[in-house]
């Protein structure tokens, strides 16, 4: 496929006005709906790069070039244009462990994160909210609604031992209008932790 | 659906774009830092140079740049340090990198609320 030529074809070029990036990224196991969410809100075709760490002694997807190795990670992206000066990016990131010393310096500077959940598959996502918790990263959680659901919210929300301040929602990744409720309710859970501390500071 | 660029990519000519440094001075890039053209393409310039020129005479941010490229993120910060340092580019950093706290205030956060009510 000549994904050169269909990229240039389908290129949206930024407002000429636009000076300020933000981002948000949506964190879970393999197959959980991540580039489905993200292309859903996306006003462009969700984009693919790579990152490649050079360091040493990490037995991971390494190839060794010229004498250091390098190990490279993929990651897909969207973008959403808030107004004339400033542009969303949303990153679609795996939550394996192993992964996390990438993200740590990926997405540094991050407004938040939202965690998507497939109830079949939840201890995939313990990892993630650890990590994030112990990082001071605010968060959401959203279980994505695929068929057969095995847990309501509640009894999710004591699978994954969440603080009863952490929103929990439900989505269909699928859905634009339920994938935009996702990171509205983000931003608001945002919204309500920044008022708070300026009403107590 | 994937493109690998990377992994197709003869590790020898990453080498030689990037002239066989393996790091830009990248703390002050981000991958959403918008990086606007400042000049033109010029003759006989080394052809990833004159793409960015090119890509970039509308705003765009460094993973997107990354992305058309087809080149990991990190050759391309080093890339983008020359053109930053001839005055090819300029860059709009994101007001992230500038806060010390990580969230935003309030009236901040209204403005990303109000853009995505309008999507
Ligand atoms: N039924 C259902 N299927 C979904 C939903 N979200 C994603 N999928 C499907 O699940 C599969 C994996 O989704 P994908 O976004 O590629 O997952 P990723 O690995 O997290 O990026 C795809 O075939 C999607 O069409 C959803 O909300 N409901
Ligand atoms: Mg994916």
């Amino acid at each position: 496929m000549d994904s050169t030529i269909s990229e240039k074809a389908t290129r949206t070029p930024l407002r000429s006005t636009v000076i300020d990036g933000l981002k948000i990224v949506v964190v879970g196991g393999f197959g959980v709906g991540k580039t489905t969410l993200v292309r859903s809100v996306s006003e462009i075709r969700p984009l693919n790069t790579e990152e490649t760490m050079t360091q040493a002694g990490l037995g991971i997807d390494h190839s060794d070039t010229a004498g250091k190795t390098t190990t490279t990670v993929a990651f897909d992206f969207g973008r959403i244009s808030l107004n004339e000066q400033m542009v969303l990016y949303l990153f679609g990131a795996p939550g394996q462990e192993r992964f996390w010393f990438l993200w740590d310096r990926l997405f540094a500077g991050t407004l938040g994160a939202v965690v998507l959940v497939d109830t079949h598959r939840v201890e995939d996502s313990w990892y993630s909210i650890d990590r994030l918790e112990h990082h001071g990263t605010p968060f959401i959680v959203a279980r994505n609604n695929f068929p057969g659901s095995v847990h309501d919210l509640t009894e999710l929300r004591e699978a994954l031992t969440l603080s009863e301040n952490v929103p929990l929602i439900d989505c269909d990744a699928r859905e634009r209008e339920s994938s935009k409720q996702v990171l509205l309710t983000l931003v608001n859970h945002l919204y309500a932790l920044s008022s708070a501390r300026e009403t107590t500071s | 659906m994937r493109r690998r660029a990377v992994d197709n990519e003869d590790p020898d000519r990453l080498y030689t774009l990037t002239g066989g440094r393996s790091q830009a001075n990248e703390s002050e890039l981000d991958l959403v830092t918008l990086i606007v053209s400042q000049a033109d393409p010029i003759p006989g310039m080394q052809s990833e140079y004159a793409k960015i020129l090119r890509i970039c005479r509308s705003p765009t941010a460094l993973v997107e740049l990354a992305s058309e490229l087809g080149l990991p993120v990190s050759v391309v910060k080093i890339l983008l340090s020359d053109l930053l340092s001839g005055g090819q580019v300029s860059a709009r950093h994101p007001s992230s990198a500038r806060a010390s706290a990580q969230l935003p205030d309030a009236a901040f956060l209204k403005k990303v609320l109000v853009g995505l009510h309008n999507l």
